[in-house]
């Protein structure tokens, strides 16, 4: 059981929840960058939710399905079709092998994820598939998909489930129904990502905490996986300040002397040494994953208690979510 | 500002909604570098519910948990009010530095790092002699005789914050960036020295090279070496470096 990789696109990767563990040995944590639709389009699939699937940005690859499998595609709608006619998202399809599965023009967000039951055949690197680019190990050879790569599939535990068997849309099954993502990721021009204050908060003039939250701020050409740098008005401490090096986490926004926020992401180094005007909340992570070079977000301020009643709140979510399609699959 | 601070005069502040830090001090000293350690060390061996891992820096022990779990655990008592994961853990992690005693002694394990100083593997090594009007046999003595503390490891995998440098052989970054440095290079920057595990970009004098890997990826833990070992640096010849090299299998 295979997936062959015809044309690699932009950037596609092997991606889970992540390596966690090793942060105290240096090793970054990657991961896929909107963990809610990588967890989603397992659990389509019938996978455990913590499987690595294929994280594709912004210009897809071209897939050769090379054994009759279960597939889900979540996340931006990067316009995925198989053999030239387009298909849904966010729910499960049963390809037929020798169907050719494709990308399009990228239509909202910026990464799609493709879970395939079962998952991808390949071995863990400290407890974790993630690819991790710069160290070169996880995921596929440690690298972006190339073309000509043949990615292996393991054997789904269960066979196809029952709702498949019915429908048959250009000679792909799927189900009658889709989940409702707008309750874990949404896609909006400018959209709002909320924050707490981070540790060196009080650090920062008046003048740039008011900036933070009343200004746009554009995501840079210079941005990836490991952080988005953010163009918009330019924050500074109140005194220059040198401050050591200590552990950092996902969503910390770091100011360097230029005043230029950076949002630390998946691939973030482990420890850094710039002052952290916030960090934004775990449950829109997934949000800022699908912001475009180019766009503007804005910054809001909430409490901590807020924004973990708001994480707590999608993990309740997902957890009837997860009944839902398990109750839908034995139909 | 949701903090704490502890009778050990720690102050404990959320990194976001799935982390917290344990906050000892503000510079850089043994005794902070103590009270880190004892802390990460009774966590790890007593974990709660929940606990992912823990981070030590120079002043402060990052704590990253899975706040559903740490609920979780939580809520088989009490049903139906807000439980804040933040305010579990802080609870956990202040009675735990309550019932510490750091009087006792830290047993550090010396780890000794060959190094081939110089020449194609040590670019720098000229100027930094220049820079000090010393002898580049001078900078490899002062180098090599000095025994540096690890206090964290970050940056890139395995790559260790090492204290202790001498201020006769303390030199600024380059001017400009080298794109990429070599796997194994020993470099210095200020008052810091350290060893790149894997080829990155990177502005540090370069002063020679180990053939001995710090970063092993099919290993647990994957880094040779761990926040509060000693590091010792060995001088060996180029004969010596590629006979190791050999033995290592290569980088």
């Amino acid at each position: 059981m295979s997936i062959r990789v015809s044309k690699a696109g932009l950037l596609t990767s092997i991606q889970d929840l992540g390596r966690r563990g090793f942060q105290q040995h240096g090793v970054i944590v990657s991961g896929a960058m909107d963990s809610y639709s990588l967890r989603i389009a397992n659990l389509l699939v019938g996978n455990d939710e913590k499987e690595a699937g294929l994280e594709v940005t912004l210009v897809g690859p071209t897939l050769e399905i090379e054994s009759d499998c279960l597939v889900a595609i979540t996340g931006g709608d990067l316009t995925p079709s198989i053999n030239g006619k387009p298909v849904p998202m966010w729910k499960p399809l049963f390809i037929p092998k020798g169907s050719i599965l494709s990308f399009g023009p990228c239509k909202t967000g910026c990464r799609s994820y493709l879970s395939v039951a079962g998952g991808f055949a390949i071995d863990e690197v400290l407890n974790s598939k993630s690819t991790y680019l710069r160290g070169e190990i996880g995921g596929y050879k440690g690298r972006a998909l190339q073309t000509d790569d043949v990615l292996p599939l393991s054997v789904p535990a269960a066979s196809k489930p029952a709702f498949l068997s019915n429908e048959l849309i250009n000679g792909v099954y799927t189900s009658s129904w889709s989940v409702n993502y707008k309750e874990f990721v949404h896609f909006t021009k400018k959209p709002a990502v909320r924050v707490i204050n981070g540790s060196q908060f009080d650090l920062f003039t008046a003048e740039s905490k008011s900036h933070f939250t009343q200004e746009p701020f554009k995501v840079s050409n210079q941005s990836d996986r490991m952080g988005y740098r953010m163009d918009g008005p330019s924050l500074q401490l109140q005194e220059k300040k040198e401050l050591l090096s200590e552990a950092v986490s996902q969503g910390s926004v770091q100011v360097p002397p230029d005043g230029n926020p950076i949002i630390l992401l998946a691939d973030r180094q482990t420890t850094g040494g710039y002052p952290k005007i916030a960090q934004v909340i775990t449950a829109d992570l997934p949000l800022l994953a699908q912001v475009k070079p180019g766009e503007s977000i804005y910054f809001s301020h909430i409490s901590l208690h807020e924004a973990e009643k708001i994480y707590l709140e999608k993990e309740q979510l997902l957890q009837e979510l997860k009944i839902a399609i398990n109750l839908a699959s034995i139909k | 500002m949701n903090q704490t601070v502890t009778k050990a005069s720690a102050v404990i502040s959320p990194l976001g909604d799935s982390a917290l830090v344990i906050t000892f001090g503000d510079s850089i000293q043994y005794d902070i570098h103590k009270q880190i350690k004892t802390c990460k060390d009774s966590i790890e061996l007593n974990p709660f519910p929940g606990f992912i891992e823990c981070v030590p820096a120079f002043t402060n022990l990052t704590i990253f948990y899975n706040p559903l779990e740490v609920v979780a655990a939580v809520r088989k008592k009490q049903k139906k009010e807000f439980v804040s994961p933040f305010e579990v853990v802080s609870s956990i992690v202040q009675s735990k530095l309550e019932n510490e005693q750091t009087e006792k002694e830290l047993a550090h394990r010396t780890v000794s790092i060959p190094v081939c100083y110089g020449r194609e593997y040590g670019p720098d090594l000229e100027y930094v002699a220049r820079h000090h009007n010393l002898t580049t046999e001078e900078v490899i003595s002062i180098h090599s005789e000095g025994e540096y503390l690890a206090y964290m490891i970050g940056f890139a995998p395995g790559f260790p914050f090492l204290g202790g440098l001498s201020e006769k052989i303390a030199t600024p970054r380059r001017s400009s960036p080298r794109t990429s440095i070599p796997a194994g290079s020993v470099g210095i920057a200020g008052m810091q020295t350290g060893v790149y595990p894997i080829s990155t970009p990177g502005g540090w004098q370069l002063i020679g090279q180990t053939p001995i890997k710090l970063f092993l990826p099919q290993q647990n833990p994957p880094s040779l070496l761990q926040a509060g070992d000693i590091v010792k640096f060995e001088p060996i010849s180029k004969e010596e470096y590629q006979e190791i090299q050999a033995k290592e299998g290569g980088k």
